[in-house]
């Protein structure tokens, strides 16, 4: 008897290609990498049915750095591309990398229209609130007050939240989480992964050379504890280190607020409970502003409905079993055609 | 109006006419009755003998109303037949057309022979019985007018009934009233006192080759060349594409078109269009997208995408009046320039022109041809003129074509994603899904052995030579330049592309006819160019070149060969007449 022997499982290291990796020392890009293809050997993922789309800026060099199919595209239409790919062979696993410059300003509507659509991929958005490739300018999602060579005097638009963007676009998986969340960055990647669907992660990057520190005040290991909050759909929304916090509706409103547990007759039953098929909830959670509230981390939204591609797929079927000759000879003499004679 | 000109189209080939139609509409949908702006015409040009064009002066008018009239007047020959609907010329119309006078009263006419009918009245009292409103029961008055033409030129009057009959077959009182409207337009023909000298034409069908016939739009036989090339190729044909005249009848055509294994989708913009056409030819389909100048416009950066990256794609350009919006149903051939130029980078592409309705067919496959051998996209330049005429076609038989299946890259060893085929220059096409061949590729330029982004500078130099060595190398594959009539050297070559064929060609017929020493070649291949074609202008004295732009194949020719060309302009967005033509080449020739 012949025993097949069973494939070697690869590790995160067989997902790197011997590439030379051109990031700035200490870029968060290298921690989202390192994540990446611990999550890739997690899901077993096969090299030669993934693919890895980006567009321009220094996350889209990502590919280059994964022993998969990769495509570096042009600047902001990579999930155009994607959905291409997806609509031409339903059994690739494609991966759009994106950051807010690519994603939210020049690639915006393709961004909108990936995430309506629901076609059945995994868009991968690195915020650090910069273009980095070019040096330095202000994005969408900088704040405002941002100086940089474009802004010298600050910047005065008004920023785009991804995340809120997603969900207001109609996405129907809306994750978020941090650079150096080593351990949660691979969670929230195989639940994206997981859904059938368009799924969006927001990652907060850090750029070292022109925006460093940017989300130190809830990064920061020093106060990390009180200003992020890690949803999980069915446990309470609750926070912090020594003073424990939680979310609950304001009363009378439909607006969070913050309170304390343990004060002014609060308690854990007060606090609401995180349902991640609840629109509304992810919008609120999505949107907190800071510094009065934390910063939502983990699967704000996750309710799945049928992908682009599954119902493109299921037309062509249905229609090929309704018309099952494809004689080109005949669809050239369908109509009225006339014999001319000798 | 258009559908009643398809349906006198269909009817001319019934009866064994050649034929060719030049529908000529409004930009805006339901553009006001009754405005000059609004009017909605359909030419014909039907005979026994070939018909080259959609014809240059109108022997019969029939004006609907008096917008009509004022607007196609002038195309009608002095003595020609006008047929008027004279219970639409109402003070209220005359006003709104622009009339002063009523023309049907103030001997501005004179010159025709004018056939007034009350066509409005007789349709509304011909469907009396039918139980439409009175707004319903004027429509069919193009019905009524059809049905008095049929009359004139002895046309079958069953396939237009049919056609009502299945077209409204879930109102049949509106199939029944333009049906009661066509047979009393055909009465009053039969019984009606028409005036001295009006009899019914006799048009004895054209001399034909043998074959098995029909009416095909230059957007039908892209369309099918396309899924041909496809089904040649072995491929499925993924079409990204956005709205846009006169481009979407092919989006039409193939998104009725999946069970020919034809994936179509309708993209956000015409960025996401080029881009998903991209994707697909990355994952192993035929990409494809279509527009119109504006839009190709936008598909700039992608297609030098393409280039970069090496993979098929087709692009359609569907051209129209420029630029900017111009003007989207009117027809013009401006858009070589860019076709040929119009991206950032040295980013050579293949383009192919199409010069009639049926002449899609077999450039669509050339182009998939040529586009997956040599792995470059293919730009396919038609124009809203072919796009929406009509003319007979003899049906091929797709079944007897020889193939040209894609042979994707499966092996693992010593692969590259940039390792050429040392004839083409062709990289291998690696698909996704692949086992052993994952890899990379980008805009960024890649280095020639390796495949790897490289900034080196001799390098860029290597890959630079070899986009433009592939592309100038397909010219291998590209038939010979031949004359199309006239002798193959001489005194004057008059040198077209695209939709003019049709005039040029009847202009030096007729000149040749009459012994002028002229000639005509029509080319096709507009990059890269026939290899003989230099050799062959140089064999002329003179070469006019007419084209529907200010001048630009003309200055592609002066560039690449230094012929002393001269370029014949016509940009009123309507095709050339053949009297425009044999005036520039007598002009040309007395010179």
């Amino acid at each position: 008897m012949n025993v097949v022997p069973a494939p070697e499982k690869l590790l995160p290291k067989d997902y790197a290609t011997d590439q030379e990796v051109r990031w700035c020392p200490g870029c968060g890009d290298y921690a989202i990498l390192k994540a990446m293809q611990k999550t890739m050997a997690e899901i077993e993922a096969d090299p030669a049915k993934t693919v890895f789309v980006s567009g321009i800026g220094c996350s889209s060099r990502f590919p280059y750095y994964m022993e998969t199919y990769g495509f570096h595209t042009i600047h902001g239409r990579a999930p155009a591309i994607a959905t291409g790919i997806r609509l031409t062979n339903p059994e690739l696993d494609v991966w759009v990398i994106t950051g807010d410059g690519d994603g939210t300003s020049i690639g915006g509507n393709h961004l909108f229209h990936v995430l309506r659509r629901n076609v059945d991929l995994q868009v991968i958005l690195f915020n650090n609130e910069i273009y980095g490739l070019t040096k330095g300018q202000a994005s969408p999602t900088s704040r405002p007050g941002t100086k940089s060579p474009s802004t010298p005097d600050g910047s005065f638009d008004n920023p785009v939240n991804p995340s809120t963007f997603a969900l207001g676009c109609g996405a129907r998986f809306v994750a978020r989480s941090i650079d150096t969340a080593l351990k949660h960055l691979p969670v929230v990647f195989r639940r994206a992964h997981e859904n059938v669907g368009a799924s969006f992660v927001e990652v907060f990057q850090n750029c070292i050379v022109y925006n460093d520190d940017v989300f130190a005040d809830f990064t920061d290991k020093k106060v990390a504890v009180d200003n992020q909050i890690f949803v999980e759909h069915g446990n309470p929304l609750i926070y912090g280190g020594e003073v424990k916090r939680g979310l609950r509706l304001r009363p009378g409103t439909v607006e969070l607020e913050s309170v304390v547990i343990g004060e002014n007759d609060v308690t854990e039953n007060d606090i609401l409970i995180h349902d991640e098929t609840n629109h509304t909830m992810a919008t609120l959670l999505a949107a907190m502003p800071r510094p009065q509230f934390p910063v939502a981390l983990g699967v704000l939204y996750c309710d799945p409905s049928e992908s682009y591609d599954r119902v493109a797929q299921s037309q062509l079927d249905l229609t090929k079993k309704k018309k099952p000759d494809d004689s080109l000879n005949k669809l050239l003499r369908q109509g009225y055609t006339w014999t001319v004679q000798n | 109006m258009q559908l009643t000109g398809a349906q006198f189209t269909q009817a001319a080939a019934l009866a064994g006419n050649d034929l060719s139609t030049f529908p000529d509409f409004p930009a805006e949908i339901r553009a006001p009755i009754g405005t000059t702006f609004g009017v909605s015409a359909f030419q014909i040009n039907f005979g026994s003998r070939a018909i080259k064009t959609a014809g240059d002066a109108l022997d019969m008018l029939v004006a609907m109303n008096p917008a009509a009239l004022k607007v196609e007047i002038a195309d009608l020959r002095v003595g020609g037949m006008l047929i008027v609907d004279s219970g639409a010329f109402s003070d209220r119309n005359l006003r709104k057309a622009g009339f002063d006078e009523n023309p049907l009263e103030d001997g501005s006419l004179d010159g025709y022979r004018v056939i007034e009918i009350d066509i409005s009245r007789l349709t509304l009292e011909a469907v009396k019985d039918h139980g439409v409103s009175k707004k319903d029961g004027l429509r069919c008055k193009n019905m009524w007018a059809l049905g008095l033409v049929y009359w004139m030129y002895e046309r079958d009057r069953q396939p237009t009934t049919d056609w009502l009959t299945t077209k409204f077959a879930s109102r049949p009182e509106i199939a029944t009233s333009n049906i009661a409207a066509l047979n009393a337009g055909h009465a009053y023909g039969e019984t009606a006192e028409m005036p001295e000298g009006v009899a019914r034409f006799h048009i004895r069908p054209a001399e034909i080759e043998p074959g098995l016939y029909r009416t095909v739009t230059g957007g039908e036989a892209l369309s099918w060349g396309l899924v041909a090339g496809a089904r040649l190729a072995g491929l499925k044909l993924f079409l990204g594409s956005y709205p846009i005249t006169p481009a979407s009848p092919i989006l039409h055509i193939l998104s009725h078109l999946k069970h020919h294994d034809v994936v179509t989708f309708q993209a956000e913009d015409e960025i996401a269009a080029v881009c998903s056409a991209i994707g697909a030819s990355y994952a192993g389909s035929l990409g494809v997208t279509s527009s119109s100048g504006p839009g190709i416009a936008l598909k700039g950066e992608a297609i030098g995408l393409a280039v970069g990256v090496e993979l098929p794609l087709i692009i359609v350009n569907s051209q129209r009046a420029g630029p900017s919006t111009g003007l989207p149903t009117k027809t013009e051939q401006s858009d070589l320039f860019q076709a040929v130029y119009g991206r950032n980078g040295d980013c050579p592409i293949i383009v192919l022109a199409t010069r009639s309705p049926s002449d899609c067919f077999d450039v669509a496959i050339e182009a998939v041809a040529l586009s997956t051998k040599y792995m470059v996209p293919v730009l396919i330049l038609t124009d809203g003129y072919i796009a929406n005429a009509a003319e007979p076609w003899r049906i091929p038989d797709f079944d007897t074509r020889e193939g040209f299946p894609v042979k994707f890259r499966t092996d693992p060893e010593g692969f590259h994603p940039f390792l050429r085929d040392p004839d083409t220059l062709a990289r291998g096409w690696a698909i996704p899904g692949t086992p052993g061949l994952q890899h990379r590729i980008g805009g960024i330029e890649k280095d020639f052995d390796s495949g790897h982004i490289s900034y080196e500078a001799k390098n860029h130099k290597r890959m630079t030579d070899a986009r433009i060595g592939k592309v100038s190398g397909a010219a291998r594959d590209i038939a010979l330049q031949e004359v199309v009539v006239g002798p193959t050297s001489g005194k004057l070559a008059v040198v077209g592309w695209g939709s003019t064929f049709g005039p040029i060609n009847g202009a030096v017929s007729d000149l040749l006819e009459e012994g002028v020493e002229v000639s005509q070649i029509h080319v096709r291949n507009i990059w890269p160019m026939p290899r003989n074609l230099g050799d062959l202008l140089r064999g002329f004295e003179r070469v006019i070149v007419p084209e529907m732009n200010a001048g630009q194949l003309v200055k592609l020719l002066r560039s690449e060969f230094l012929v002393d060309a001269k370029g014949i302009s016509k940009v009123t967005g309507q095709p050339f007449k053949i009297e425009e033509i044999k005036t520039a080449i007598r002009a040309e020739m007395e010179s």
